[in-house]
Order: C-alpha cells, then sequence, then structure tokens
C-alpha cells in the first residue's frame, strides 16, 4: 500500500483514504467544437503511460475531500512530492536532484 | 444477527470488562461550507472556527470542527439549531455559504475504556495514536466514511452516517466480543 502525503492535510496517510483521478495537468480544450476528431481523442484517450516519473491526481475522499497533485515514481512507486491543485507543474529535474 | 437503523437507539451497544461503546443521545449537527471571510462567520456564531483540518473548538455548547480547507461540521444541543441556523441565514446575502442540517444524517458511537484504541485499529487504515487528545479527523473505519473524535486518552466518539451505521455497529460488536475473548484466554 502507497502511503501518500495531503498537501491540504499535511499528513502522509494510507492509500485507501484516496482515490486515484488520473494523469494530471490534463486541460480541457476551452472550445473543443473547433477540434478535429484526432486531437479530441488525444485530448480524451491518450495518456503518457510513463515509465518513471508520472504526474498524477489523487483525491482524499475519506479526509479532506480535495484533489491534489502527486509525482510518483510508477517503477519503484516512490512519491517524491505532492502539491494543490492549480500549483504549477514542478520541475522533474530538480525534483530528482533534490531526492539525491 | 443483523442490525437495523431502527435498532441503533441510545443504549449500550457492546460491553467487555473494560471497554464499552453505546450509541449517544441525538444531538443537533450542521456542515458549514465556507471559501472567504471566516472571521466574520466567527464573530457571527460567537465561536472561533479552526482553520487546520482536524482542529477542533468549542464555545458555550457549540462544537466546532475542520474537516477540509472549507468545511466545518458544527454540533449543538437539537433547541439551539434554530439560533444558528438564522445566524447564518441573515450572513447569507453579503457572505455566499452553504448551510445544512445534517442532525439525521449520522449517528454517533462513543467508545471508551482501555481497549478503546485498539478496537478501533480493527478497521482504521491510520495510526489511531495520530489523532491527538482534543483532535478529530475524517477517516475510514471497515470501509465506511467516519469521522474520529479523540476525547481524552482511550475515549473516542465516532460519527457514521446512517446507513452505514448497522454495518459499522456489528463491527464493533465483533470487536468487542473478540478482544474480551483475548482477555480471558491470555
Amino acid at each position: 500500500m502507497l502511503l501518500i502525503p495531503c498537501p491540504y492535510c499535511a499528513e502522509t496517510l494510507p492509500e485507501v483514504e484516496f482515490a486515484y483521478a488520473g494523469e494530471a495537468h490534463v486541460v480541457r480544450p476551452s472550445d473543443p467544437s473547433l477540434m478535429s476528431d484526432e486531437e479530441w481523442e488525444n485530448y480524451l484517450f491518450i495518456r503518457t503511460n510513463a515509465k518513471g516519473t508520472h504526474f498524477e491526481r489523487w483525491r482524499h475522499i475519506h479526509g479532506c475531500g480535495r484533489f491534489f497533485n502527486v509525482v510518483r515514481d510508477t517503477v519503484s512507486d516512490k512519491i517524491y512530492m505532492a502539491y494543490k491543485a492549480g500549483e504549477p507543474k514542478p520541475k522533474i529535474d530538480a525534483l530528482l536532484e533534490k531526492q539525491r | 444477527m443483523s442490525k437495523h437503523i431502527s435498532s441503533l437507539m441510545p443504549a449500550v451497544l457492546a460491553k467487555s470488562p473494560n471497554m464499552c461503546v453505546h450509541i449517544m443521545p441525538l444531538i443537533g449537527r450542521i456542515s458549514l461550507r465556507i471559501r472567504q471571510e471566516i472571521d466574520k462567520f466567527d464573530d457571527a456564531l460567537g465561536i472561533e472556527l479552526p482553520r487546520q483540518i482536524g482542529a477542533r473548538s468549542s464555545k458555550d455548547d457549540i462544537e466546532a470542527l475542520c474537516l477540509g480547507p472549507d468545511e466545518w461540521t458544527l454540533l449543538m444541543p437539537i433547541e439551539k439549531l434554530s439560533t444558528v441556523q438564522n445566524t447564518l441565514a441573515g450572513l447569507y446575502a453579503s457572505l455566499p455559504h452553504s448551510m445544512t442540517e445534517v442532525t439525521g444524517r449520522e449517528i454517533t458511537f462513543a467508545i471508551e475504556g482501555e481497549q478503546a484504541e485498539t478496537l478501533l485499529s480493527i478497521g482504521c487504515p491510520r495510526d489511531i495514536r495520530t489523532i491527538k487528545i482534543g483532535q478529530a479527523r475524517r477517516t475510514l473505519f471497515d470501509g465506511a466514511t467516519v469521522v474520529i473524535w479523540c476525547d481524552a486518552h482511550n475515549k473516542y466518539r465516532m460519527d457514521v452516517w446512517n446507513s452505514f451505521a448497522p454495518f459499522v455497529a456489528q463491527t464493533l460488536e465483533t470487536g468487542v466480543g473478540e478482544l474480551a475473548a483475548e482477555l480471558t484466554q491470555s
């Protein structure tokens, strides 16, 4: 089981309190009707499926109820950091450097 | 034996030589969501709403718990509900917020005695001791979302939504029985 830090509660808590909510920083197009089918397909279905560092959304559903973002390594399951929803995507290199 | 919501009246639910779980009497509950200008609500309600998630405050007979960055639960005697509701209704035009009376939504189990912490740990994935005395947390108990309040060492309250209550009551009953059996064996 993962131990996930919730940036709102400022606590690291067991995974069962959380719900996974897909890849982070996927921005909904402002006017979908202007998009080609391919672009729309890309937005709806195509995800990075990263092997390594992955930006993902979680929701602390059995706690504060908030959505937030987590940077996790999909190979080792190591969680590098968690940050509040709406905050900019952290730079991976700087983050990995800090962990070393 | 399965339990029914109607059978969960204020009474002792399970008892062992060193532990007691009982269902607490009806209490008024309000769910309050505020995004901004929380200070003004402090003044109007006459109670300082805690700002940190899991923190509690109480004044006179109102108890407030911060459940999320914009979410609070207020507990109070039933007679006081209308006063608080009227106060908040008066603020609504100038300070938009969401106030819902949820008295009938949940019941509270009081869990007291030497093994209270152990009993909670059979269903809660979180380390119970991270809920300090005088705090409370929303978490899970045996798959149901609950709010656990720690009032003193080995003295807890657990708010459970009605739809989960019969199931949680059974888990607690079984737990009390098993922990008591362990004691007689050792």
